[in-house]
């Protein structure tokens, strides 16, 4: 890979650069996790937030976190930062596992100097692009879905106070995200948070008599509970029923994808399945049901993000387990909360490298979007073309790294633009943990993954040297004038492993 | 030919609207909207010159909001748009 | 022509779908500038499919171009446009052996072919006359729609009303040696009814059918699928009557059956269909 990184980058220090996907420098022990105590008698019910941030004790250059399972829906994080600024402080850096175009607001802030650091996974919309455009005083660090519980439970990331959307908690901090009128799911990504920060908030709009069943963070983890009117809005939280695509290429692909499952020899008892949320991902599920059923395999389990046509699979038998981070929608909320084979799980549990084993390493098959891929496999979904940040890793590069067979799907141009490029305009998942990608101008397969081709020759699929897929789509759209980037780095893509991957340089106006 | 204003295509992906206003003089206009502007505004620039190059059109304010057309269907709408202003003549006057 | 299953059917007037036309997984697209184009948008339409034809890559399909009526204010003009292109062929609405005549004529220095659409009553009567109406038709398309309208009576998802013209249709391709494409199964909704469709289809002879939706692309050709059991003995019959051929010997045997030129042209039809699957051998 022909990155050129700095060796130093003012904010954060030296430069450890991307070498290669488990390149894995584990230090001796976790970081040390806050003592605190609580006597009986004692009230962890404070009466507001602003009391609540006084109480955390959060001083000028802290670090707050926050989660997102309230997606764009969330009032949460909008409604702490203008009490935090409205104490005055400053200086604050936001650790939130991803930042939606809700959170606009916040833009106001990073102006004014109370927010002059972000810490996130994924990030769309107002926030997104004032970082792009050099607003935030320090470089953002984007990080995994994995990469973020690595970086807290390790003291890479430090966090003050965490304040945790907790759509039923108890007077003893105890929360789940299944009850209540702000249901969102699976607390999955709040987890670290709560174990590693110094102080932990939850804020709730469904405050119910102790104990509450179930518990997703239990209170012994909980210095304080606020309640508020309203967590946030429904509507954003879950987005409703996602639809299979309608789109016949989209389909066509996701056929293409089934096929190479077969192919690799993993369609067969015991599957395990990830796939995105997008119309087109869950496509690819809809036609692993149909082969699923047609060969009477029972998959073992499906993984990640969920969605409703993933709780059909499980209530029909085609997997064993859902493994839910995170619930799309309410079908998946409904199943987390009455079916004992849907599971909840952390973060650290769905794809951290630097714990015992993460879910990922034992996963079958993962199909993957881009918004580039490149002649090397690479993959983007960071930014545009034009270097405007419009996303992040998320699970991506985590996936990609730990699933025996990681297909990305999409394709080769969106509009005018060329999906299949010569060089990614920000890597956020290396090459080298990609396997095959799906496009409209044929298949083409990792060269670390030759093995596969022959199979999938034999399905009658047409395998082709991705520079050859890549010439092709130039000769379509045309050759897209690079972005050129200003010179001041904006934001630092750090892989899984805490390595830096790539640099994200401002955005001009 | 009757001169009018002429305007072929929609702003469907992967479409674009052209609309042409013939002028008696004053040259050339050519106002562009594009949603790949930073990717391909020059190269969809170079694609209307060189149309109206090839068609002999020398005044005419030229509008073009893009949604991600590929050259070949920014000529072909261009093509029409100018067919359609009274500026050059149908399909077979190539 | 090559042997065609599936001819889909793509509007003209849209970048889009052109783009995305050619990897559908059809064996054929046919870029429509009758049906699918608003009567003022005509020249649009014709100008964009000229420059796709001119610019764009359709991958392996065979491109089509349907023009409109000679009886229009436009087909003529739509001819002129398409013979300066690289399409394979013209599918020229409301065939008779006139308007081919005519067609052919248009395209006089170029190696363009054509497929005929039946549509009307005097087009499917006089079926076999306009497949020999010009050594540029291929294929004779039948055409439901406009046929039971030009009948004057209802069309409906049995079909009853339209058998026997179709069937006249495929008898004619046979009888001049082109290729049948049957009429397109309009409802995107009904895969049950689109399957009883195709069967219909086949056993009256149709070896073609032309699509309304790239969703029917992969079921029409998986029951197009000539039966592995049924290509295996082909290939026995075949490479029996090459080594009789050889021999000199005329008709002979295969595991007690007697062999001749029908069931050889039989057997070579199938292993040609076969070859559409990659399963030539």
């Amino acid at each position: 890979m022909k990155r050129i990184l700095p060796s130093y980058i003012e904010h954060l220090g030296e430069v450890t650069p991307f070498t290669y996907a488990w390149d894995m420098t584990p230090p001796t022990h976790l970081a040390p996790r806050y003592c605190s105590f609580s006597k009986p008698g004692n009230n962890k019910l404070l009466p507001n937030l602003r009391e609540a941030i006084r109480q955390s004790d959060l001083r000028d250059g802290g670090t707050v976190s926050f989660h997102h399972h309230l997606r764009n829906g969330d009032y949460v994080m909008n409604m702490v930062m203008q009490e935090i600024a409205a104490l005055g402080l400053k200086d604050i850096r936001v650790a939130a596992s991803s930042i939606f175009p809700i959170h606009a607001p916040l833009v106001d802030l990073i102006r004014s100097g109370v927010i002059t650091a972000i810490d996130t996974n994924y990030m769309v919309g107002p926030v997104a692009e004032a970082v792009a455009h050099g607003l935030l005083h320090k470089p953002a660090v984007m990080r995994s879905h994995g990469g973020r519980p690595r970086a807290i439970e390790t003291g890479v990331l430090k966090i003050d106070v965490a304040f945790i959307a907790a759509p039923t908690a108890d007077v003893g901090g105890n929360i789940n995200g299944v009850h209540g009128p702000s249901a969102c799911g699976s607390l999955g990504y709040a987890v670290a948070d709560s174990q590693y920060a110094k102080t932990v908030i939850a804020i709730t709009d469904n405050l119910i008599p102790f104990p509450i069943a179930p518990i997703s963070i239990p209170g012994t983890n909980v210095d304080y509970v606020v309640v508020v009117s309203k967590l946030g809005d429904p509507k954003g939280i879950i987005s409703g029923t996602t639809r299979i695509t309608k789109d016949p290429l989209g389909l066509m692909l996701a056929e293409t994808a089934t096929k190479i499952v077969q192919g690799a020899g993993l369609l067969k008892e015991g599957l395990s399945l990830q796939t995105g949320a997008g119309g087109a991902s869950l496509a690819v599920a809809a036609f692993m049901r149909q082969e699923m059923i047609k060969r009477k395999i029972q998959g073992s389990f499906a993984l990640g993000g969920v969605t409703g046509y993933f709780v059909q699979m499980l209530k029909e038998g085609l997997f064993q387990r859902i493994l839910d981070i995170q619930c799309f929608d309410l079908d998946a909320v409904e199943s987390l909360r009455d079916n004992p084979n849907h599971i909840e799980g952390c973060a650290s549990f769905y794809a951290n490298p630097l714990n015992k084993g993460a879910a990922v390493n034992y996963l079958d098959v993962m199909i993957l979007g881009a918004t580039e891929i490149d002649t090397n496999f690479n993959v983007n979904v960071t930014t545009g073309s034009d270097g405007m940040i419009m996303g992040g890793s998320g699970g991506h590069n985590d996936t990609a790294a730990g699933s025996k067979l990681s297909i990305v799907v999409t394709t080769a141009t969106r509009g005018r633009l060329p999906i299949v490029v010569d060089e990614v305009t920000t890597i956020t998942t290396p090459g080298e943990t990609v396997d095959v990608l799906v496009t409209e101008l044929g298949v083409a397969v990792n060269p670390r993954r030759k093995e596969l081709e022959p199979a999938l020759r034999n399905l009658g699929i047409k395998v082709r040297d991705i520079n050859d897929i890549s010439a092709e789509v130039y000769r379509r759209t045309g050759k897209p004038k690079p972005f050129s980037p200003g010179k001041r780095i904006v934001a630092v893509v750090e892989y899984r492993n805490g390595q830096i991957i790539d640099v994200i340089r401002e955005q001009g106006r | 030919m009757e001169v009018k204003i002429g305007r072929a295509g929609s702003l469907e992906s992967c479409d674009v609207l052209i609309t042409v206003f013939p002028q008696a003089a004053g040259g050339l206009d050519i106002r562009i909207a594009s949603i790949v502007e930073q990717q391909f505004g020059e190269q969809i620039r170079v694609v209307i010159e060189n149309t109206l190059a090839e068609t002999s059109v020398h005044d005419a304010v030229i509008e073009v909001r893009d949604r991600g057309a590929f050259d070949y269907a920014i000529k072909a709408r261009l093509l029409t748009a100018l067919g359609r202003a009274g500026l050059v003549k149908g399909a077979r006057n190539e | 022509m090559k042997n065609l299953r599936s001819l889909l059917f793509v509007p003209g007037n849209n970048p889009a779908m052109l783009q995305a036309a050619g990897f559908l997984g059809a064996d054929a697209v046919i870029l429509d500038l009758e049906d699918a184009v608003a009567m003022n948008e005509k020249d649009a339409a014709r100008r964009l499919v000229t420059e796709a034809l001119t610019h764009l890559d359709f991958g392996s399909a065979t491109v089509i171009v349907r023009v409109n009526g000679l009886d229009t204010a436009f087909g003529a003009d739509d001819i002129r446009a398409i013979c300066t292109t690289r399409t394979e062929a013209i599918l020229l609405p409301k065939a008779t052996a006139e308007r081919i005549s005519e067609a052919d004529a248009l395209m006089a220095r170029t190696n363009l072919e054509l497929i005929a659409l039946l549509e009307s009553a005097l087009g499917v009567e006089m079926a076999y006359f306009v497949a020999k109406a010009s050594p540029r038709v291929q294929a004779l398309f039948f055409g439901a729609e406009d046929f039971t309208a030009d009948m004057g009576v209802p069309r409906t998802k049995q079909g009853h009303e339209i058998e026997f013209a179709r069937a006249r249709v495929a008898l004619a391709c046979r009888a001049a040696g082109v290729q049948a494409v049957d009429t397109p199964f309009t409802d995107t909704n009904d895969p049950d009814g689109f399957t009883q469709d195709v069967l219909r289809g086949r056993v009256l002879g149709y070896t073609a059918k032309a699509l309304i939706s790239p969703r029917h692309v992969m079921p029409l050709h998986d029951l197009l699928q000539p039966d592995p059991s049924e290509v295996a003995q082909a290939h026995r019959i075949v490479d029996a009557a090459e080594e009789a051929f050889a021999a000199g010997i005329g008709v002979f045997s295969l595991e007690g059956k007697m062999i001749d030129a029908p069931i050889i042209n039989r057997a070579k039809h199938i292993l040609s269909l076969a070859a559409l699957y990659g399963g030539g051998r």
